[in-house]
């Protein structure tokens, strides 16, 4: 899952409309999101597929229908990257807390 | 109209069992998941809550299912926000599966009744922030700012 792949994906407008119209309603069918995007299904089903390869998105089957789903979680680690500089004091207790839970082993 | 539900998938760099603890121990818990933890015995039908680190109690409910090192089944129901609670139990998996030396967590919550939910609206901007910390916490040995406690208001 790499950072290279998240931003590619988002750095493509239509992709970036796609996710927000899962965020304004999450779950959709391909069928669903094709009607609010003038493309056709099969352009939309490529950008959905470039999405789920960045773990944008996520893919769930119910019944016969996929359904999409937002997936924010690799914004929240691109953020983590520039924004935990500050923030060192806690090491030290997991540091302890690891070492009672795996022992004295390293990785 | 389906339920309302979210999925939230993360890529962990770390053991089952190491993320499996990370899940189930409260010392764990605290550092990521905004200074609150689990307290469950973590056997199917148990009780199970979730307390703020000021002893307030933020959600409860029940262990629907559990395979250890795979799989977690909660009811789940607010409780210290009376027009979260309002909007009654819903149902939280979370799911290990390896992939290589990568685990695949999934997170799914979705709500017991139809229609717009406040709840699920509620933790779907919770849970990147815990998943996302507890990815740096096992990957790195530090867990994000701002998720040992609750965010200031």
């Amino acid at each position: 899952m790499s950072m290279d792949a998240v931003f590619k994906a988002l750095a493509d407008p239509t992709r970036r409309q796609l996710l927000d119209n899962l965020h304004a309603r999450n779950g959709q069918t391909l069928s669903a999101l094709c009607e609010e995007m003038d493309m056709t299904r099969q352009a939309v089903s490529k950008h959905l597929a470039v999405l789920e390869e960045a773990n944008l998105i996520v893919t769930r089957k119910r019944g016969r229908e996929k359904e999409h789903y937002l997936n924010p979680a690799p914004i929240f680690e691109i953020a983590d990257r520039w924004i935990d500089k500050f923030e060192r004091g806690k090491l030290r207790v997991l540091a302890d807390l690891k070492k009672n839970l795996e022992g004295t082993s390293d990785e | 109209m389906s339920k309302p539900s979210f999925v939230y998938v993360t890529y962990i760099k770390t053991t089952q069992e190491k993320l499996w603890q990370a899940l189930i121990n409260p010392e764990f818990n605290r550092q990521y998941w905004f200074g609150a933890h689990q307290e469950t015995d973590w056997k199917k039908g148990s009780p199970w809550k979730i307390v703020f680190a000021d002893g307030r109690i933020a959600d409860t409910g029940e262990i629907l299912d559990i395979d250890p090192l795979k799989r977690i089944v909660i009811k789940w129901r607010n409780e210290f926000m009376p027009d979260l609670k309002a909007e009654g139990y819903t149902r939280c998996t979370i799911e290990i599966e390896p992939q290589g030396d990568v685990m695949k967590l999934s997170v799914t919550h979705e709500a017991e009744k139809q229609g717009a939910n406040k709840f699920i609206d509620a933790v779907s901007g919770g849970w990147p922030q815990i998943l996302a910390s507890l990815k740096s916490l096992l990957e790195t040995g530090k867990a994000l700012p701002r998720t040992d406690r609750l965010p200031e208001k």
